[in-house]
């Protein structure tokens, strides 16, 4: 009996949390964009400044996730497999945006192409627009989105080991070969979820697109920022609706993810 | 195709893994490589194979220097002792990686897996994945694998020694048998001295990264280049001066100048024969190895006193 009630107890624990801290708050938002009815939803998303943020927003996750993606995995190998000296140094750097606050990363960047930071200038020569501009709020996303395939490839590269990848070079594979015909489908799942979580990051980025971005409405404003837009103009059902659409989405991506991961048990 | 290994070294880190290693492997031979762990047999074998660097010497194979070669260039066939199966694909996948490396047509590449499949006896098992294979079927497949391109050298790293003693056996003369057939030059690593005997046409014995002699089996037995030999392959105990082995030593009742008094400490009895673990005057401990015939003959037990003759010894200089 004791048992029992401790295994309910531990559900009753976690199901709470979660309801407390994920579900009531998703629900509210859900519940309140529908508050002035379906068609002042549509109205308010509909609106040209609110589809140039969301477009901006999954333009800047369409360059985002692809480099880090391609960064992640090569970084993983790099730390994995070459064991260079300093290695250890890489993998802990790799998890610095986790640790640093999004703001802060934005003040970086703001100082680093600024008039007077170290690139700023050689940018302004060349004309190119950094600040208050697509590059920086990319480089932004980036920056917060950057750990996250790493984190997945690297653990999943230390467990399977490098015997395939020999096997596969005593077989007459050249490294290139061994990489797309061994090493990526045997890290395949670790990739998908890294680039899902990446996805679902570079989408929620507020803090450091803020400080470099400008908040142009209609030119340098993501989806986020119209949120904070619209709720401090009082536009209270806009910034619901925008939110519903950005959480539409993460539940859509991680839903996909879930349809396509083998069971636990297959892995 | 044969291997010349020429004064090859490797250290890891402090540790000196291969001390200046040559070993003569003839074309056609099938050479085990035997010795304790720590040895550096895996690593030669490996540095054979172009998995790991030496940090000196050369290894020539069919007599051109291949030292620098990428793996992937020596035409060799690698078999790993946890397999390395390729655990996305199916066996028939597995077996046929090598060929579509190589670009060989499609046709081909069906009945030269169709065939490998009956060789190693997995016909029917084309379509599974490795993880529904047995241990045995497994490292069989991994066989097939590496010898689906041809190779000139087959290597095997400890290659049974994941297995349960029944299956290894099974494999073991499976190797052999395909051995007489291809005739393909092979080199297995092992730790298991009586594997080596009953496999390989040529033993090398290696010790703390150095050979300690090379020869047939039956060389290796009846003489031994030094104690390490003499001990490591099969049973070898001191007596004295001198080194001898248990069915060398004749257990009698009755004293005289060529005999050792000894003590019986017990009879064990391994069904053909039977060992009596015996202790000197002197204090060492040693077997004897009789037939059950001559166990019963001489009444042995518990606490008996007997004499015992070495038929034959071996003293080193």
């Amino acid at each position: 009996m004791p048992r029992r009630a401790s295994r309910y107890g531990l559900r009753i624990v976690a199901l709470g949390y979660l309801l407390v801290v994920l579900i009531a708050p998703l629900t509210m938002v859900f519940w309140r964009a529908f508050d002035k009815g379906a068609d002042h939803l549509w109205h308010s998303l509909s609106d040209p400044n609110t589809v140039h943020a969301f477009k901006l927003t999954l333009i800047i996750a369409a360059i985002a996730v692809p480099l880090n993606t391609i960064f992640g995995i090569v970084c993983g190998l790099a730390i994995v497999r070459q064991r260079f000296p300093g290695a250890g140094i890489v993998n802990a750097i790799v998890d610095l945006p986790l640790a640093i606050s999004p703001v802060v990363v934005g003040l970086s960047l703001f100082l680093l192409f600024g008039r007077t930071g170290w690139f700023g200038p050689w940018f302004q020569q060349h004309g190119i627009q950094m600040l208050f501009a697509l590059p920086s709020m990319v480089i932004a996303t980036i920056f917060v989105s950057l750990p996250f395939v790493a984190r997945e490839v690297v653990p999943t590269l230390r467990e399977i080991g490098d015997e395939q990848e020999q096997a596969a070079r005593t077989l007459g594979a050249g490294e290139w070969t061994t990489f797309w015909r061994i090493t990526l489908p045997a890290i395949r799942w670790a990739v998908i979820y890294g680039v899902v979580l990446t996805t679902a990051r570079c989408l929620g980025e507020y803090g450091a697109v803020a400080v470099v971005s400008g908040h142009i409405e209609g030119q340098t404003e993501t989806a986020t920022l119209r949120v904070q837009d619209a709720y401090e103009n009082f536009d209270l059902p806009g910034a619901y609706g925008i939110s519903l659409v950005l959480a539409v989405l993460s539940v859509l991506v991680l839903v996909a993810m879930t349809l396509l991961k083998p069971k636990e048990s297959s892995r | 195709m044969s291997i010349q290994i020429r004064n090859i070294s490797k250290r890891f880190g402090d540790f000196q893994a291969l001390d200046d290693v040559s070993v003569e492997v003839e074309g056609g031979s099938l050479t085990a490589l035997l010795g304790p762990s720590g040895s550096g047999k895996s690593t030669l074998l490996r540095i054979v194979a172009g998995l790991e660097w030496p940090d000196g010497g050369d290894i020539l194979l069919a007599g051109e220097d291949a030292t620098t070669l990428a793996p992937q260039r020596r035409g060799v066939g690698f078999v790993f002792q946890h397999y390395a199966a390729f655990k996305h694909m199916t066996v028939r996948d597995n077996i046929a990686f090598g060929l579509r490396v190589r670009k060989r047509p499609r046709d081909e590449i069906r009945a030269r897996v169709a065939d490998l499949l009956a060789l190693v006896q997995l016909e029917g098992f084309g379509d599974r994945y490795p993880a529904q294979l047995s241990g045995g079927q497994r490292q069989r497949m991994a066989l097939a694998r590496a010898l689906a391109p041809e190779p000139k050298v087959l290597l095997l790293d400890e290659p049974f020694g994941a297995l349960d003693a029944r299956v290894r056996g099974e494999l073991r003369r499976w190797l052999r048998r395909l051995h007489d057939e291809t005739h393909t030059t092979t080199v297995f690593v092992t730790h298991d001295q009586e594997e080596a005997m009953e496999v390989a046409d040529n033993v090398v014995v290696m010790n703390r990264g150095r050979v300690e002699q090379a020869a047939t089996p039956a060389e290796l037995y009846d003489a031994p280049a030094n104690e390490f030999v003499m001990s490591f392959v099969g049973h070898a105990m001191r007596l004295g001066d001198s080194w001898v082995r248990p069915h060398d030593l004749e257990v009698v009742l009755d004293a005289d100048e060529s005999t050792r008094e000894a003590l019986v400490e017990r009879v064990v009895n391994l069904g053909f024969e039977v060992r009596a673990e015996l202790v000197s005057g002197e204090g060492e401990r040693f077997n004897a190895q009789l037939t059950r015939d001559e166990a019963e003959r001489l009444e042995l037990e518990r606490g008996q006193i007997v004499f015992v003759r070495p038929v034959r010894e071996t003293v080193f200089g």
